[in-house]
This record gives structure tokens, C-alpha cells and sequence, in this order.
């Protein structure tokens, strides 16, 4: 497999996670997801240790789970603790299990062997904080994770493929400067944009009528976390002397970018905003037209999959100056694949 | 030891991208490809500072 493993990745929403048993194969690892009484949240290998039978397909019982083909019977630990017709336990009669953090929202699991340690996962606060409305959904991809990266790296195609939405002329027009946090391992790509057009999706949810200043600080935190900190405001309308810019207006756009198999990925999507928190019909307009912009993602990420897996091996693509955060999220996505 | 920051800038009216190395080397590139060649060369890139292209 083609993933940094001694990762963790985005496994789900937090609400994803409940009674029933959630199924999601991450990075080729298929895992069941589920909660206890006491509300914790468990990831087993989805494999029963018997035949294989995926444990998914089984049932609950209490926070044990019963395997759905001859009834091994699972502690949240991994721990097997029934087998049919016996009442020897083979001491190998156990699943893995793997590390789970809830946090920001979100369920962060483990992939890998090494140091699981919470420290290392990336914050959004925004998801779960006061003064803060979120919408979100998530969208199976039919293409490698490695699309959905450059996708998000190049926020010129918003021009192209969102105009409508976010994307005006002058996204694509502006230069962008790229930094790489070699020590952290951060990709920073900023775009400021000064007395330009208001697309449609800011215009409707803010309210604002003519022109406006717009910033595009994007913070990739490979593998998983992808950050979009977007600012707008009326044109002109400068952050004070000392910095306090709350009369403008602020989306955090949030990406859980984490790899299913070789070619498919999980697009976890949020935006979390910080104006017009008690309307719900902005809300709503949100959530359906971000939806919108992502699905507009999805097909054409689907569509290059499917060229992809078409052409000859080491087939070159040329890349210009607006690749050159995407560029250094390939290495650095490289470097976490050739370390695990 | 936050010196391990890497910027390219993309130089102003114009279709040139600089890079900065955490060592101060600014080099000026044509193309992405190039620019992080140059950075990833460090610290090997001495000679090359100012060695941009026109
Ligand atoms: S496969 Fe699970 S009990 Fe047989
Ligand atoms: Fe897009």
C-alpha cells in the first residue's frame, strides 16, 4: 500500500459514531467503528479471527460484538471472550484494536504500529467552539487521495470549476506565496485578493453588496488535515492596528482528506463561519451549495482517476506556478510514505 | 530552531517565482519544478544565489 502509515487520520464525525456498527476501510484497513455504553468510541479490525467474516455484519451485545457467521464474541479491547460449542478460549483469539481520539468533532484514528501519541493530531477548534456555526458532510471518492491534495493545493481552478459559486476571474489571476514548515511538516499557501468581485457563495451568506478584499491562507497538514482560514470583507475594510479583525467576515473550510484504498478517498467537507450564526436559511445555503462545489470536485477527480488508470506508466504532467504548493504536499506526502 | 522554512514568492508582475532558503539563498525561478530543486539542494546552492534566469 501507498499511504503514510504512523498517521492519524479522520475517521468519521463524531455523530457517525454510534449504536449501529460503522464500516470504513482506511488506508486498506477495514475497521468497525462503534460506541460504548459509557460513550467511547471503538475501532476494531473488521475481521473476525475465525473466517474472516467482518465483524460489521454482526451485532451488538452490550458493548460486546457478536461475529454475524459462528458467534465469536468480542471485548471492546479486541479480547475474545465466547467461541461456540467450547469453553477454551484459543489465546490467540483476539482482534486489533486501534487507537481512537475524539476531538475538534472529529474521530481521529490511528494507522500504524508506532507512538499513538494525541499530541500529534492536527487541531480545527472551529468545528466545536463557541461563536462558531458549522455545516459538513462527507463524499466517497472514486479517486486516490493524492487528486483530492493537488485539488485543494490549486485553488485557481475555483475560477474553472466553481465559478458560480466561489470561483471569479481574480482567483485565478492572483499570485500566491508558498511556504514549507520543514520541521512541523506544514504547507502554507496565502492569496490575498484586493477590491475584487464577491462570488455568489459570499455574497448570499454575508450579506455584502459591492466589492471586497479576500484572503486565502490555506494550512495543509499532511496526510489529513487541510485548512482553508478565508476572510472577506468590504473592500477597504483593513484588520485594526492591533490585529482585531472581527468586522470582517471569517470561514474556517475544513478538509478531512483520508485515503480508503489505492483509489478511493473519503472527502470529509466542513465550513465552520463566524457571521449570521442565527440564520438558519444561511446555514442552509451553505451546506447545499458548498455540497455543490464539492461534488463538482468529486466528478472531475473521478473523471481523472479514470484517466489515470488508462495511461502509461511515468507519464509526465507539467506543472507551472500555481502547482507549487501542490508540489511540496507531494513531497512531503512522499517523505511520510517512504519513513513508514 | 524554527529555521526550517522554505518560501517561494511569486515576484510581483511578473511570472517569476523567488525561493528563499532557511539559510537566507534566494534563488529566482521559471517554474515550480525548478524552484524546489534549488531549495531541496541546500545546502549545496551557495554558488547558485543570484544565478536566476533573465
Ligand atoms: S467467522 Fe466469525 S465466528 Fe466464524
Ligand atoms: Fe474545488
Amino acid at each position: 500500500m501507498v499511504f503514510p502509515r504512523n498517521q492519524w487520520y479522520v475517521a468519521a464525525y463524531g455523530e457517525e459514531v454510534g449504536e449501529e456498527l460503522l464500516a470504513r476501510t482506511i488506508c486498506g484497513e477495514p475497521i468497525v467503528f462503534y460506541r460504548t455504553g459509557a460513550g467511547d468510541a471503538v475501532a476494531l479490525a473488521d475481521r473476525c479471527v475465525h473466517r474472516r467474516f467482518p465483524l460489521s455484519e454482526g451485532h451488538r451485545d452490550g458493548d460486546r460484538l457478536v461475529c454475524g457467521y459462528h458467534g465469536f464474541t468480542y471485548e471492546p479491547d479486541g479480547r475474545c471472550v465466547a467461541v461456540p460449542a467450547q469453553t477454551r478460549i484459543p489465546r490467540t483469539a483476539r482482534v486489533p484494536v486501534y487507537p481512537v481520539v475524539e476531538q475538534d468533532s472529529l474521530v481521529w484514528v490511528w494507522i500504524g504500529d508506532g507512538d499513538a501519541d494525541p499530541a500529534a493530531i492536527p487541531r480545527a477548534p472551529w468545528l466545536d467552539a463557541e461563536g462558531w456555526v458549522v455545516v459538513r458532510g462527507m463524499e466517497p471518492l472514486e479517486a486516490r487521495y493524492e487528486l483530492l491534495v493537488d485539488n485543494l493545493m490549486d485553488l485557481s481552478h475555483e475560477t474553472y470549476l466553481h465559478g458560480g459559486y466561489i470561483g471569479t476571474p481574480e482567483v485565478a489571476e492572483t499570485p500566491i506565496t508558498t511556504s514549507v514548515d520543514e520541521e512541523a511538516g506544514v504547507v502554507r499557501v496565502s492569496r490575498r485578493m484586493k477590491d475584487v468581485e464577491c462570488p455568489p457563495f459570499y455574497a448570499n451568506s454575508t450579506g455584502i453588496k459591492g466589492r471586497i478584499d479576500r484572503w486565502q491562507d490555506i494550512e495543509y497538514q499532511p496526510p489529513c488535515l487541510y485548512l482553508l482560514h478565508s476572510r472577506i470583507a468590504p473592500a477597504g475594510l483593513e484588520p485594526a492596528p492591533d490585529g482585531d479583525d472581527s468586522a470582517a467576515f471569517h470561514a474556517e473550510i475544513v478538509y478531512g482528506i483520508t485515503p480508503s484504498t489505492e483509489t478511493t478517498t473519503f472527502d470529509f467537507w466542513m465550513v465552520a463561519r463566524d457571521f449570521a450564526l442565527d440564520d438558519p436559511e444561511v446555514t442552509t445555503y451553505l451546506a447545499e451549495s458548498n455540497r455543490t462545489v464539492v461534488m463538482q470536485d468529486v466528478v472531475a477527480l473521478n473523471l481523472l482517476e479514470k484517466v489515470i488508470a488508462t495511461e502509461p506508466e511515468g507519464y509526465q504532467e507539467l506543472s507551472i506556478n500555481i502547482d507549487t504548493g501542490g508540489l511540496a504536499a507531494r513531497r512531503l506526502l512522499q517523505r511520510m510514505t517512504d519513513e513508514s | 530552531m524554527t529555521s526550517a522554512l522554505l518560501q517561494v514568492v511569486w515576484s510581483p508582475g511578473s511570472d517569476h517565482l523567488t525561493g528563499v532558503c532557511h539559510c537566507g539563498a534566494e534563488y529566482r525561478a521559471d517554474g515550480p519544478v525548478e524552484v524546489w530543486q534549488w531549495l531541496l539542494a541546500h545546502p549545496d546552492h551557495e554558488a547558485s544565489i543570484e544565478a536566476g534566469i533573465d
